[in-house]
């Protein structure tokens, strides 16, 4: 199953690593990861998201409650928390395609940041349907480039 | 003072005089109780041994391979309870500290490992004997620090050891660079350490209703055992548990890590149970119906196939560490709880409630028959057995001494064959197994108790692996004691090899295979450990015959001084009982 698990933990190096590390050494695979400080800046967020199996992700998230650097750990099941993510995708535009991006960019009330002769870079911010909603119909134009944060997630 | 009379009762922190970051972690050192490091110097830990030699706060013992000087911190640890210590020098000096924290991580010893580290400005660049240590011990250690300014040394190091020794025990990495060690400062030494994870605080308690539960469960069961493990040897309630068990009639059955944590001469004690444990122990947890699981964690070498477990029983399960709880095996009672918390309390409980102790006379009366009828036992042979120079070594002792051990066939049988009525006296590498363990940690043992015989039973493959610490004993003068019993294989690779693989031998002799020594061919025994020994300027002796052995055990325990004692013994020996991996008790090989 998916889970979306928000770690709270010291803004100390290495801290990721440990993290990270008790996921690698158990073999799931990180779908995807985002950390940043938190209003507090003695304080780091990571946002980890991965697929497993119940139990053995149960047990991973006690031992990284062991860990010393960690604060708190929040495993959010689907529905529980307002989940974001946001993505810049630079996207081939000419003069004939250019309006037609737009035109989709503005249905999913995204943002143009970015226009050259040969392509637009778009960022849009959503959840997971509606970024890989947007991302299927620009796909035909041509993607040059895509960076994303990774999911955030904030209990409601 | 004025302090002392203070209202407040936060404890202040202290500013020191002017020194370097080495001389700052000598005297941290001193201020946690160190009374003893075992390290190796080079260059990127010679300003720490520098800081030491102006000291004489601290006794710096120097081993001979930076492993044999991390597993007598072990040893150290194991035998006192207090954190062992040891340090080394970056690069491969660290890198052979790796064994030791694994294990220390594996069996929850507490222990710090300083290591020297190159110059910060060289961090990340392939400097010489540079290698990133922090990192490569991240996943076996229960913490570690890189530290980049000395000012944060008084912390780190009062933290390193708050967290090896506090709530389930384990190694504490602390990497220091060269300049941090050089650098000048006026060290402000912490009087307490805050961690911002709430779980490093208290340690967690049961709760009255919780432990209320427990006793409901004894008062109905037929046949309940407690199942006894390491955490109860570091929580220090091997007391308790003998009062609780008293009370209770419940008898006893430990892991390898709890031996001692119940005396193995009480009427309740089933030893221990496990792949090569009691019989009686195994099939008592087997036909159980209540399993008290106390500080343990369910460990495969336990459990053979775990879903088949004690699968008549209700199991409770308390442990400090959350984590171990339906990690191996799922239960009905996990109480997150320091062990000894939790038995004190149970017997406050049992003392002020009219808590009625189950009727478990039949059932112990079956456990009798079976310990009356399949002992830890071995038939006699015209040579020595290995069984047999154990048994010797226990009768000679009286149960006395300090065993520690290497890894094998011997590890079992010196804890079937010398019997336990105290914790911290079987001391192995039980969780990882490392062999080359024994040697090194009976001289840390020994360091720790200069007035206990301490005594290494190892196997000729293990004791080959630390050898060069007899050189560390003969100097620092530690009467640490080797008994090897020398099969010339691979004692436990061979059993494997003759039960699961046609008795083929893939790399498990370990002397010449066209002239393999053995009792009948002593020309053949190699190597010559007691040439070894002397070579070494440690006494050794060599016997083959069965009628010498008593006399020849007797001389080594009477030598004041490090000694060698090489027992030569049959290796057609197998260690039984024994339950095949991943197999279960009814599977269980009894002859």
């Amino acid at each position: 199953m998916r889970h979306t698990i928000s770690v709270l933990v010291e803004n100390k190096f290495g801290v990721l690593a440990r993290v990270a590390g008790m996921f690698s050494g158990r073999g799931f695979n990180i779908d995807s990861l985002n950390v940043a400080p938190t209003h507090d800046a003695a304080l780091s967020r990571i946002t980890v998201v991965l697929k497993g199996d119940d139990s053995s992700l149960d047990l991973c998230i006690k031992q990284l409650r062991k860990l010393v650097n960690v604060v708190d750990i929040v495993d959010f099941t689907e529905g529980q928390a307002v989940v974001r993510e946001l993505v810049l995708v630079k996207v081939k535009a000419d003069t004939k395609t250019r309006s037609e991006i737009m035109q989709i960019s503005d249905i999913f009330r995204t943002k143009i940041v970015n226009v050259s002769q040969e392509s637009v870079i778009i960022e849009i911010t959503g959840d997971e349907g509606k970024v890989s909603a947007f991302l299927k119909l620009v796909e035909p134009f041509g993607i040059l480039e895509l960076a994303r944060t990774g999911v955030l997630a904030q209990k409601r | 003072m004025k302090s002392s009379t203070s209202p407040s009762s936060f404890p202040k922190p202290e500013i020191g005089r002017a020194m370097n970051g080495a001389d700052v972690v000598v005297e941290c050192l001193a201020r946690e109780g160190v009374d003893v490091i075992f390290a190796y110097p080079g260059g990127a830990s010679q300003e720490l041994h520098q800081a030491f030699a102006r000291s004489d706060k601290v006794r710096v013992i120097l081993p001979r391979h930076e492993q044999g000087g991390s597993f007598a911190a072990e040893g150290y640890a194991r035998a006192t309870g207090k954190v062992g210590v040891c340090m080394a020098t970056s690069g491969p000096g660290a890198t052979n500290l790796v064994s030791a924290i694994a294990d220390a991580y594996m069996d929850s010893t507490p222990m710090v490992a300083i290591t020297g580290q190159v110059f910060t400005k060289y961090i990340g660049k392939s400097a010489f004997q540079e290698t990133d240590f922090f990192g490569m011990t991240l996943p076996i250690v229960k913490h570690s620090y890189l530290v980049l300014d000395a000012a944060d040394l008084p912390r780190i190091i009062k933290e390193a050891f708050y967290l090896a020794r506090t709530g389930r025990p384990g190694p504490v990495v602390i990497d220091i660079p060269k300049d941090v060690q050089q650098a000048k400062l006026t060290p402000v030494f912490p009087a307490t350490v805050s961690f911002a994870n709430p779980t490093l605080g208290e340690l967690p308690q049961a709760t009255d209703d919780q432990l209320k539960r427990i006793l409901d469960l004894i008062s109905t069961a037929k046949k309940p055992v407690i199942y006894a493990g390491g955490g109860l040897v570091s929580a220090e309630a091997h007391a308790d548990l003998k009062t609780f068990a008293e009370k209770t009639n419940i008898p006893v059955a430990t892991t390898l890590m709890g031996i001692g944590a119940f005396p193995e001469s009480h009427p309740l004690s089933m030893r221990w149970f496990g792949m090569h444990g009691a019989a009686y122990g195994n099939w008592a947890v087997d036909q159980s119906d209540l399993v008290l699981c106390l500080g343990a964690r369910f460990d495969d070498r336990i459990t053979g196939e775990v879903s088949k477990f004690a699968a008549g029983a209700t199991i409770v399960h308390v442990d400090i560490d959350a984590s171990e709880h339906n990690k191996n095996k799922r239960v009905q009672f996990p109480v997150v709880s320091d062990v000894k918390y939790a038995l004190t309390r149970l017997n406050e409980l049992i003392a002020a409630a009219k808590f009625t102790a189950p009727d478990t006379k039949p059932w112990i009366t079956q456990i009798n028959e079976w310990k009356r009828d399949y002992p830890f036992s071995y038939e006699d042979h015209k040579h020595i057995l290995p069984q047999e120079a154990i048994k010797t070594l226990y009768e000679l002792t009286k149960g006395d001494a300090i065993i520690a051990t290497g890894v094998g066939q011997h590890q079992m049988w010196a804890a079937q064959f010398y019997q336990f009525d105290e914790p911290r006296r079987y001391i192995s590498s039980l969780g990882l197994g490392a062999m080359g363990y024994g040697y090194p940690a009976a001289m840390g043992a020994k360091v720790a108790c200069p007035d206990k015989q301490v005594i290494d039973i190892d196997g000729d493959g293990s004791f080959l692996m630390n050898v060069q610490e007899l050189a560390t004993c003969a100097v620092e003068k530690i009467a640490a004691k080797a008994m090897i019993l020398n099969n010339q294989h691979l004692g436990m690779v061979v059993q494997w090899e003759d039960r699961f693989y046609q008795s083929i031998r893939g790399n498990t002799i370990l002397g010449h295979q066209d002239n393999i020594g053995s009792p009948d061919n002593p020309g053949g025994l190699y190597p010559d450990f007691v040439k070894i020994a002397e070579g070494f300027g440690v006494k050794g002796r060599r016997v083959i015959k069965k009628s010498e052995l008593k006399e020849a055990i007797q001389e080594m325990l009477d030598h004041d001084g490090p000694y060698v004692l090489d027992v030569i013994v049959p290796y057609t020996e197998h260690v039984l009982p024994m339950i095949p991996a991943g197999k279960t008790v009814k599977e269980m090989i009894l002859k």
